[in-house]
């Protein structure tokens, strides 16, 4: 059994973006978060202070834990945000912002 | 002919919905704001539409009273006596001589601002989750349960293939039985209460038999699902360098300190941890609403200290959805009566109030069970990070309490930056606090969302700050 089946949910095709430049799979409806989990990614961002890794730990939009750069804009929160086709998702290090 | 007063409420979960169909049934306009794609709240969170779920219901409870309220809510939007606004981030509610303002910031990338003006505002903001620090908690893989569920509930994704669930609390066994059902290999489900705990507090507890009942249904299809529930055992640490690869559990003993020699390793690439909900209460605290504990303070008809503001459900102190329900809809009849200046009538809605005496009664009592290990904190080393979003270690606030003399909350977080980053302090105050041996005063946050400035400097200005609604 896996999530989709549970449901019976049949999506339309899955569509394309890409993860720091390598393309994965994901369902419409999906947030990016939701992207990354399928195709196995668990982490999309270094801290700013010891560079560890983090991704999704509220999955609510409350922590900022998963924030990560699309389109090159840094500090989205990937579990609000909705996967587009095409879109450049990117690791996220330190504030986005090469500034530190 | 008059126009009808309007009330807005703020959150669409069970509280939020029973709340509007209330009100809009009695002859108030509501406008229901919420930040999320659809209604449901948490419990009841939806895929999205685009998934196209054709038995969503396999992933949850109460069902017939979901689509109730479902339909009901589809009524009042063709009848135009409910506004119904999706993905609007409410950061700040204003109060005016003649009403209130509602500012929130619209998209996921919440930067478009919008207002809705209302003569009461009905606050159903529900809750989030508490997850106490531990050595490793930082790696990811770990998550918190009700983030699993939300992202099971809503996207159908499994954060990985083989899952320890742990922590205290109701919210446990039905992150298990989700986890389970939906194929995750769920190893091990780890509760550091004290069964003793519930023998103490079986008066109350079984005066309440469905949620009994619902307690036992879950354990009996963890057991179907080969899932092995330990009491009085706890994680002591999460293992991993890049991410999660397993956890230390440890035997407790009466006091909560793990026995010498009882831990054990267990492999997983998923933590699911919680240990309670926390009230969301920013939005009433910027109204100046009153808290009692860390819970906004409402009285019999689920109003706050603040005229013209009502609360409901899990703002208001945490108790699961039926209970969210009653509130909802004593507070939605008591807003329709009062703006339409009427005096409502309590018998009205005995029922409803019967519900949640009985059941605040009970959660009351289940909260005194579920309570994480007394001494939790001595197991928290220096290294381990306990601000998550400003990586400031248990050895910081150890040291601004012992070497620097801090002896409050807001102290530690003026010498350390504890609570100073991007949540806030959501996720830290409590673990903060722990640690530091302080009280945990909820902090003040000025704005329920970050905003950025820009909206900021518009705000005064109606005509700047967007459509209005
Ligand atoms: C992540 C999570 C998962 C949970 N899963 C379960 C479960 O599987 N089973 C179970 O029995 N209980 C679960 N619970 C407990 C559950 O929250 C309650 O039982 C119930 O949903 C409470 O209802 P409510 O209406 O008070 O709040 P909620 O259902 O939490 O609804 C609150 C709503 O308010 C909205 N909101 C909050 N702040 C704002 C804002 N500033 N602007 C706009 N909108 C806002 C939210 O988007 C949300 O839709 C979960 C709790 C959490 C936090
Ligand atoms: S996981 Fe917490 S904000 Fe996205």
């Amino acid at each position: 059994m896996n999530p989709l089946d549970l449901v019976r949910a049949r999506p339309d095709a899955a569509f394309r973006l890409t993860f720091d430049g390598r393309p994965i799979e994901a369902l419409p409806g999906q947030t990016v978060a939701a992207a990354l989990w399928t195709a196995g990614e668990m982490s999309w961002r270094t801290t700013r202070g010891s560079g560890t890794s983090r991704g999704v730990f509220c999955g609510i939009g409350v922590c900022h834990d998963c924030l990560v750069t699309v389109d090159g804009r840094p500090n989205l929160r990937a579990c609000l945000v909705p996967a587009e086709p095409g879109a450049d998702v990117r690791t996220q290090e330190g504030t986005g912002h090469h500034d530190d | 002919m008059t126009e009808p007063p309007r009330l807005a409420v703020i959150g669409a979960g069970p509280a939020g919905l029973a709340a509007t169909l209330a009100a809009a049934a009695r002859g108030v306009r509501v406008t229901l704001v919420d930040a999320g794609q659809g209604p449901g709240g948490q419990f009841w969170r939806q895929p999205a539409p685009e998934l196209r779920a054709r038995r969503p219901q396999a992933l949850h409870h109460q069902w017939r009273t979901w689509k109730r309220l479902r339909t009901g809510l589809d009524t009042h939007l063709t009848a135009g006596r409910v506004t119904y606004l999706t993905d609007h981030h409410v950061w700040c509610v204003e109060r005016e001589s003649a009403g209130f303002t509602v500012h929130a910031l619209l998209g996921p990338e919440q930067e478009r601002p919008v207002s809705v003006r209302a003569d009461g505002v009905l606050l159903a903001t529900g809750g989030y989750e508490k997850v106490l620090p531990f050595p490793g908690w930082t790696l990811p893989g770990v998550i918190t349960a009700g983030g699993a569920q939300a992202m099971l509930k809503g996207g159908l994704v499994l954060p990985g293939r083989t899952a320890v669930v742990a922590g205290t609390g109701p919210l446990l066994l039905p992150v298990a039985t989700g986890l389970a059902s939906a194929g995750a290999r769920v190893v091990a489900v780890v509760d550091s209460t004290d069964p003793r705990a519930f023998v103490r507090r079986a008066g109350v507890l079984v005066r309440e038999p469905t949620k009994l009942a619902e307690g036992a249904g879950y354990a009996a299809r963890l057991l179907r699902y080969g899932v092995k529930a330990v009491m009085c055992h706890a994680v002591l640490e999460a293992h991993g360098t890049e991410r999660l690869e397993g956890v230390t559990v440890a035997a407790l003993d009466r006091r909560g300190r793990p026995v010498p020699g009882g831990t054990r390793y267990i492999t997983c690439d998923t933590l699911a941890v919680s240990h309670g909900l926390l009230p969301h209460t920013d939005l009433a605290d910027g109204l100046g609403c009153g808290l009692d504990g860390s819970a906004v303070r409402v009285d019999a008809e689920q109003r706050t200290d603040v005229p013209g503001v009502w609360a409901a459900g899990e703002a208001t102190g945490i108790g699961g959805a039926t209970l969210s329900l009653a509130e909802g809809h004593i507070a939605g009849r008591s807003a329709a009566a009062r703006l339409r200046g009427i005096l409502p009538d309590p018998a009205s809605w005995a029922p409803a109030a019967r519900t949640r005496t009985r059941l605040r009664t009970f959660f009351t009592a289940l909260d005194s069970v579920y309570t994480p290990p007394a001494r939790w904190a001595e197991q928290v080393t220096d290294d381990t990070v306990v601000c998550r979003c400003e990586e400031v270690t248990a050895g910081a606030v150890r040291e601004a309490v012992g070497g620097l003399g801090a002896g409050d909350l807001r102290t530690v977080k003026l010498l350390t930056r504890a609570g100073m980053g991007w949540c806030q302090g959501r996720v830290c105050e409590a673990g903060v606090a722990g640690v530091a041996g302080c009280p945990p005063t909820p902090g003040r946050r000025l704005l329920a969302r970050p905003v950025p400035l820009g909206v900021l400097a518009e705000a005064g200005d109606e005509g700047g700050a967007g459509g209005g609604a």
